[in-house]
């Protein structure tokens, strides 16, 4: 399976990450060389197998709902690129 | 100092023969010194490594001292590490001091450990030789023009220039066995669920493991004592009782029934190399154990599964590193979107945005039954190869590494042979069973690797495996040449 320059496009809109035009090619090369290794596996008849997520199918642990953690704003906060009032700054998101 | 295990460490410091301060600072001498030559440390943690040392001196000095109290280590640098630049040798996390102490950090300050510093990877964990941290590569000691492996090239190279006695690490698809194999030492992978992630940055949530390279097993066996906790905030931790594994180190191999996968000898394993696992296994059959020849007839899926899998992962994982809480962010971002893109463009290397973007696709809409669901079934697969051949053997042995270390920019062209590095290792991980990696001779004056495969939760008897290996040899003795 190959990709070409609009999948990574469409990707890279989806992965939050910016990639240039003269990049996009190149990514969509290297990608699709990857896509080819993995193409193996759908030789391989997996009926009624189901797939695998943890080697011992361990589910989520469930705790009582009780505080057990203080709140810790300020320490995480001081390493933030931009605060204010506890919040975290970001540029205007709605007009 | 700096030529002691870890084992002598513990011995020296009780005798008095040195404080835990005089060998930390002889240890942070000879880091300022030589570490220039390898760039194995990104940061070195001196004036907190020697008064944790002299807090260690005290506790030494009031008797009852717990075993590791006054030993000095370094911690791979995606090991949360609190006070202290926590990097994954990368942009995105350059300015990043960790807030708290991932769980085995605490388990070891806890136990008096003093932490020297936070050595060198690749960027996010996603490598195999060390040529994508963003402070440069990694030298191998044994050839400073050959890659130390990856991704834990930084703690490998500390260890084996001697810059550090032992070092925590991390493997995901061979990230610890690999490098131990290029460097010359002993490297293990716990079992998937031994050991607590918490506060250890996530690659491939169902795939990463803290463990440790050292120079000998019993190091290993003694580092793994304080590493193993079950931790009730990984909620992925398996609670299993953790027995002393130095207690059966001695326990003799009579009897041991030892598995040989005829997928692990096939095309591409340097001769050199398979000359020297042949004779490894002829040293094994000495001490008593017998030889089997297994097939594990899925292992040629394990590196498409696990490049599904792990950048799947990893794509959900690395999707908070957004510019807002933490990290680098971009200048002047236009808006929330272009914080996003910008910040994550900048801040990643071109490999983690490969895999990234490799990931999202593996799960997008109408892809994800088709890449990850299917991997997830070869995984179970996988798996099952293993199972059943524990019903037949105690140990798996095989290579860990087709060939010695290679030289700077040789597979960096080519991702997909870098990948096919880890083609022994990479199952280990995809069951989540323990793996470790000794040394076993040497190819092209470089160190080849033996890997050890066991069973769940039998990491005492596959150190037990390796330590009796380094009784019957001395391959593990061998020091770099040039290393003072």
């Amino acid at each position: 399976m190959a990709v070409d320059r609009s999948d990574i496009a469409k990707l890279a809109e989806l992965a939050r990450i910016a990639i240039s035009d003269s990049a996009a090619d190149d990514v969509a090369h290297r990608i699709s060389d990857v896509l080819a290794l993995v193409d193996q596996l759908q030789a391989v008849d997996t009926d009624g197998i189901a797939p695998m997520a943890h080697p011992f199918d361990a589910v989520q642990r469930l705790r009582a709902d009780e505080v057990t953690e203080p709140n810790l704003r300020e320490q995480f906060q001081a390493i933030a690129p931009a605060t204010q009032d506890g919040l975290y700054l970001v540029p205007q998101v709605i007009d | 100092m700096h030529h002691f295990t870890v084992a002598e460490l513990i011995q020296g410091l009780r005798r008095k023969d040195f404080s835990s301060v005089e060998l930390t600072q002889h240890y942070l001498d000879r880091i300022a010194r030589l570490d220039p030559i390898y760039n194995s440390y990104i940061t070195v943690a001196a004036e907190q490594a020697l008064a944790q040392a002299a807090e260690a001196d005290q506790r030494l000095a009031a008797g009852n001292a717990p075993a590791l109290c006054g030993v000095p280590i370094a911690h791979k640098d995606l090991f949360c590490t609190s006070g202290i630049r926590t990097s994954c040798a990368s942009k995105m996390l350059d300015n990043f001091i960790a807030p708290y102490d991932a769980t085995i950090v605490e388990n070891y300050r806890q136990a008096g450990v003093v932490t020297l510093g936070k050595t060198n990877m690749d960027e996010f964990a996603m490598g195999s030789s060390n040529e994508t941290s963003f402070y440069g590569p990694v030298k191998n000691p044994w050839a400073t023009d050959c890659v130390p492996g990856g991704s834990s090239g930084g703690s490998a190279a500390a260890v084996a220039a001697h810059l550090a006695p032992a070092a925590t690490a991390s493997d995901t698809g061979g990230s610890i066995r690999q490098p131990a194999a290029l460097c010359g030492l002993t490297g293990i992978k716990p079992t998937y669920g031994r050991v607590s992630r918490w506060g250890m940055i996530a690659f491939a949530s169902s795939l990463d493991q803290a463990g440790t390279l050292t120079r000998t097993a019993e190091d290993a066996a003694i580092l793994l004592n304080d590493m193993a906790s079950y931790d009730a905030k990984d909620s992925t931790c398996i609670e299993h009782e953790i027995p002393d594994y130095t207690a059966t180190l001695q326990d003799s191999l009579q009897g041991l029934k030892i598995g040989i996968p005829q997928e692990y000898f096939a095309e591409g394993l340097h001769p050199e190399a398979a000359a020297h696992i042949e004779a490894a296994i002829k040293t094994y059959e000495s001490l008593g154990a017998s030889i089997h020849n297994i097939s594990l007839p899925h292992t040629h899926l394990g590196v498409p599964a696990y490049y599904v899998i792990a950048p799947a992962e990893c794509s959900a994982n690395l999707s908070r590193f957004d510019g807002v809480r933490y990290g680098y962010r971009c200048e002047n971002p236009r808006d929330l979107t272009d914080l996003y893109k910008r910040s994550r463009a900048e801040g990643f290397g071109e490999e983690v945005k490969r895999r990234i973007l490799i990931g999202t696709y593996a799960l997008s809409a109408g892809y994800y039954d088709a890449y990850y669901s299917k991997a997830q079934k070869v995984r179970r697969l996988i798996k099952q190869d293993f199972v059943d051949a524990f019903q037949q053997v105690d140990v798996i042995l095989g290579p860990t590494s087709p060939s010695p270390a290679f030289a700077f920019g040789a597979k960096a062209k080519d991702p997909v042979s870098m990948y096919l590095e880890d083609i022994y290792t990479i199952g280990t991980n995809l069951a989540g069973l323990p793996g470790l990696s000794i040394p076993c001779g040497l190819v092209e004056n470089k160190p080849v690797g033996l890997q050890l495969i066991g069973n769940y939760f039998a990491e005492a008897k596959l150190l037990n495996v390796a330590h009796q290996f380094q009784l019957a040899t001395d391959f593990h003795k061998q020091v770099a040449p040039g290393i003072e």
